[in-house]
């Protein structure tokens, strides 16, 4: 369909994702073996989340679709999903403060 | 939230002249819409499935952390961070072969599936060597006489383990006995969750193959073109989120704490 | 030859097509509807026999017709069936799959194989679940906590599992088919802010539908696992925390309450302004309360765990979130006794149901605020209070909300209208049962009678409200038959109905009945608000029988 405005990414684009993505996997393996203290999950989390990032804006093309609806749906089931998690692991927290 | 159609052609003709449009949809981009939202909606729930599963994991991570620390260090790290490239650059492939659909490049666009089934094989062999590994180290529970204390499979084999388990420390040989005990319980819940995690997405992996098996032939045929690819697009879209979930199984379960290895 | 006019019986979703067949493959959203009020009133009577053996138990404070293993499954099971194979589906996949299409002006639903799908799956799990009753049941209670159901039953803790993790992809995947309907096949005019409330609050529905039964699904994958490979991770003896599986379980479970009463809200937001002849109060209002309750539902899971051992803390916010959740169903309830102000009422059966619904799931709903209040939980806690509550939300809201519907689309639906009369005497039989039913049970339970308990021969005095709540299920069970009988009747016998017997507003209302397998000769085009009463005459049968 001529109207079909679809994104067609560069293959430049791709790659240099693809690379940034490796990078991160090596890199989240090294400093994993670095004594950071309690920063280490932080960073593994943190890295990981780059990459999770990386592969839905560009590989899922979240970024340039032009539906509106995708970045809804996304932020809102991890919002669900950091619901389930915060205030179940808040109840483990806390007790033994109560 | 975009609008409905302002366009309107349900002619029987415009239809035959167009197999792959359904009847109750007005036109492509209509079809095309719902499928890829559809789609989405459906990765929603999966991140709700995978997250009751997240759930348990952080709470007994967060209740029994040495254990899962000690645990998480007798994963072959270099095989799971090859694996973690093996599946991303699945992932390349997947994106090259939406993007050579976009261009009407039918031969590349099968090269890239094909390469994309080899990758998705490759981790799910390599990810069974690496449970074939933890069955002759007795680490998986209840089969093969499940056991980290001792033996082929001992924790303490792994540098680091006899400190941070606190057994290095205890002398009196009955407070050893049940500490030992208790690590062999908390693992066994560590070990529960890593092959129930690792396990569900080797089932997606599996599923997405078998997906993109009939996606290559599809292509094969010529059924793609620049106009028309969805279901080459929203089959993409679920092997991105197998990718991301084990973007985030990775660290969670390899790296719980390698400090010093 | 003269061209005479011969009576050309119309083509319609019934008679396009004939034959076994043509009903098993279809993908019409309106023969899907069909296929599955056929499933869930079957599994509504087998849920409907468990409730029978409880009540006749409890006839006499001895343990003296089941033995208590028996009891235990009976409830049990009557759970399980009623809550995963009949009121979760009811609404929504009956009427929702029915009229949601022809509310926005589409020809169907946007996947409707995939609608079709979700009906085998709905049969194959209601099989699964059906085999596990009859190879000896499962008695963990509907809730299936561990270490209980992981462990130490020795019952068909698998097969049901499986059956109700089966189940919930039945529902996920109607969900999903609503909420891309929805947003992708409105037709021209028909925006957001013109969308039925019925719409509106099935679309809140299929949100928890997609968000929350994936959790309860993987739950019962891990208690599956549990018990088939003995791990541990819901024992406390072994490390493991019972209570994880409760949040997990309830994560899901409460706004499971919300799938259901959220469709019976949308049926009630229809009937209301139809037989006010008055523009509902409030639409904006009304339809955000939907959206809200769909939030909020999912942040209050842990009341149900107060006495769990969750800590003091988490049990203070849930408590206090859930009196907020309380906000959103009470606007409904002002806007919809508002719109009934000052309108020119007729009481005729959806009617009745509708009101009839206002009433009790106040009633049910305020009870659930004692409930949510700490100290009143811990003195309720696991007695009849708690069962007299749900029911009065479950019975008295969505099923009551059920019939209503029935009976307010059952001309669209069959081109019949189903006699007046019975209509208003079953729905008034079904009130005064229910209640009798079920309000000895608030009594029962301020005075402390456990739930799951088949004999209280050490309390004699509970016997007499006891008598009076067996009492009242058999009449509503004869308020349950008799629209059965009449609405089989009416197939055959009843009146035409005509393309708009309540003079509704409404796209279904446009097309004949019933309507033709596309829904619409021709696609509409939206120009008005919802609720335009004030631009519809008033229809002759109701306005007669004043
Ligand atoms: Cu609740």
């Amino acid at each position: 369909m001529a109207n079909h405005s679809e994104h067609v990414a560069s293959a430049r684009l791709y790659w240099l994702i693809w690379l940034a993505l490796i990078i991160c996997t090596v890199l989240t393996a090294y400093v994993a073996t670095v004594d950071l203290g309690k920063f280490n999950t932080v960073v593994a989390l943190g890295i990981a989340t780059f990459k999770a990032t990386l592969v839905a804006l560009i590989f899922m093309n979240v970024k340039h679709t032009s539906e509106k609806m995708t970045k809804a749906i996304l932020i809102s089931a991890v919002a669900w999903l950091l619901l389930l998690l915060f205030l179940s692991l808040a109840d483990y927290s806390s007790r033994l403060a109560g | 939230m975009s609008d409905s159609h302002a366009m309107e052609t349900p002619l029987a003709v415009e239809h035959e002249a167009r197999p792959e449009l359904r009847h109750h949809f007005a036109d492509e981009q209509q079809q095309r819409n719902a499928a890829s939202l559809g789609m989405w909606w459906f990765l929603g729930t999966e991140i709700m499935f995978f997250g009751g599963m997240f759930c348990g994991y952080l709470v007994y991570r967060r209740m029994y952390f040495t254990e899962f620390a000690a645990a998480s260090r007798t994963l072959n790290l270099p095989i799971g961070a090859f694996n973690t490239v093996v599946l991303l650059c699945s992932s390349l492939t997947v994106a090259m072969a939406v993007r050579f659909a976009q261009l009407g490049n039918r031969k590349m666009q099968v090269r890239m599936l094909l390469l994309t089934l080899v990758f998705g094989l490759a981790f799910l062999g390599i990810k069974g060597k690496e449970w074939g590994d933890k069955y002759k180290e007795h680490h998986i529970p209840t089969f093969n006489h499940y056991n980290v204390i001792s033996g082929e499979g001992a924790l303490t084999n792994v540098k680091g383990n006899a400190e941070l388990l606190g057994l290095d420390k205890i002398t009196d040989p009955v407070k050893r006995q049940q500490r030992e005990a208790e690590i062999q319980q908390r693992t066994k819940i560590f070990y529960s969750l890593y092959f129930a995690l690792t396990g569900m997405h080797a089932i997606h992996m599996i599923i997405g193959v078998g997906i993109f098996i009939v996606i290559t032939w599809m292509a094969h045929k010529g059924r793609f073109t620049p106009e028309y690819h969805t279901p080459l697009e929203i089959a993409g879209l679920y092997w991105h989120f197998v990718d991301i979930v084990w973007i985030y199984l990775f660290p969670l379960l390899y790296l719980i704490d390698r400090r010093g290895a | 030859m003269a061209t005479v006019a011969v009576p050309v019986e119309q083509k319609n979703y019934l008679n396009a097509e004939y034959g076994i067949r043509s009903w098993l493959f279809t993908t019409d959203h309106k023969r899907i509807a069909l296929l599955y009020l056929v499933s869930i009133t079957a599994m509504f009577f087998v849920g409907g026999f468990f409730a029978l053996l409880i009540r006749l138990e409890l006839l006499t404070p001895a343990g003296d017709l089941l033995l208590a293993d028996t009891y235990n499954k009976m409830f049990s099971m009557h759970g399980q069936v009623m809550v995963f194979f009949f009121l979760i589906p009811s609404i929504p996949a009956v009427l929702g799959n029915f009229l949601i299409p022809m509310m926005i002006g589409a020809k169907d639903l946007a996947f409707p194989r995939i609608n079709l799908l979700s009906w085998y799956i709905y049969i194959v799990a209601a099989g699964l679940y059906l085999w596990c009753i009859f190879s000896g049941g499962v008695d963990t209670g509907w809730t299936f906590y561990t270490p209980y159901s992981s462990l130490f039953s020795n019952t068909h803790v698998i097969e049901a599992g499986l059956a109700i993790f089966i189940a919930g992809f039945s529902s996920i995947l109607t969900g999903l088919n609503f909420v891309v309907t929805v947003h992708r096949m409105r037709a021209p005019g028909m925006t957001w802010g013109r969308l039925p409330l019925f719409v509106w609050s099935h679309y809140a529905t299929s949100i928890i539908m997609l968000l929350g039964t994936p959790v309860i699904a993987i739950t019962l994958v891990l208690v599956v696992l549990e018990r088939t490979l003995n791990l541990g991770i819901f024992d406390p003896s072994r490390g493991g925390d019972p209570v994880l599986f409760q949040h997990l379980f309830w994560f899901y479970s409460h706004p499971a309450v919300y799938i259901m009463i959220l469709p019976s809200m949308a049926v009630v937001s229809e009937i209301i302004p139809c037989f006010s002849r008055k523009r509902v109060f409030g639409y904006t209002f009304v339809a955000m309360s939907s959206i809200g309750i769909a939030v909020i539902g999912f942040l209050v899971w842990a009341h149900h765990m107060f006495v769990a051992g969750i800590s003091l803390y988490s049990a203070l916010v849930f408590s206090f979130l859930t009196f907020l959740v309380a906000v959103p169903s009470a606007i409904k309830v002002f806007n919809w006794t508002a719109t009934m102000y000052k309108g020119s009422l007729s009481f005729s059966t959806p009617m009745l149901y509708a009101i009839g619904f206002i009433g009790l799931f106040t009633i049910g709903g305020l009870t659930g605020v004692f409930l949510a209040t700490l100290g009143v939980d811990v003195h309720v806690h696991d007695t009849y209070f708690v069962i007299a509550h749900f029911h009065y939300v479950m019975v008295g809201g969505a099923v009551l909300g059920f019939l209503g519907g029935m009976h307010f689309w059952w001309p669209k639906i069959t081109g019949r209208l189903y006699p007046e009369g019975w209509g208003r005497l079953a729905a008034v039989i079904v009130f005064i049962g229910f209640n009798l039913t079920f309000f000895p049970q608030f009594i029962l339970g301020y005075l402390g009678m456990p739930r799951r308990y088949w004999d209280y021969s050490h309390m004699p005095e509970w016997q007499g409200l006891n008598v009076l709540s067996t009492a009242g299920a058999s009449i509503l069970a004869v308020g349950y038959l008799l629209p059965m009988v009449y609405m089989l009747w009416s197939l055959r016998y009843g009146k035409i109905a005509g393309d708009n017997p309540w003079q509704a507003t409404g796209l279904e209302w446009k097309t004949p009945s019933p309507p033709p397998t596309f829904n619409f000769d021709e696609t509409p085009i939206v120009t008005e608000e919802a609720y335009e009463y004030d631009k519809m005459p008033l229809p002759e049968e109701v306005s007669l029988e004043r």
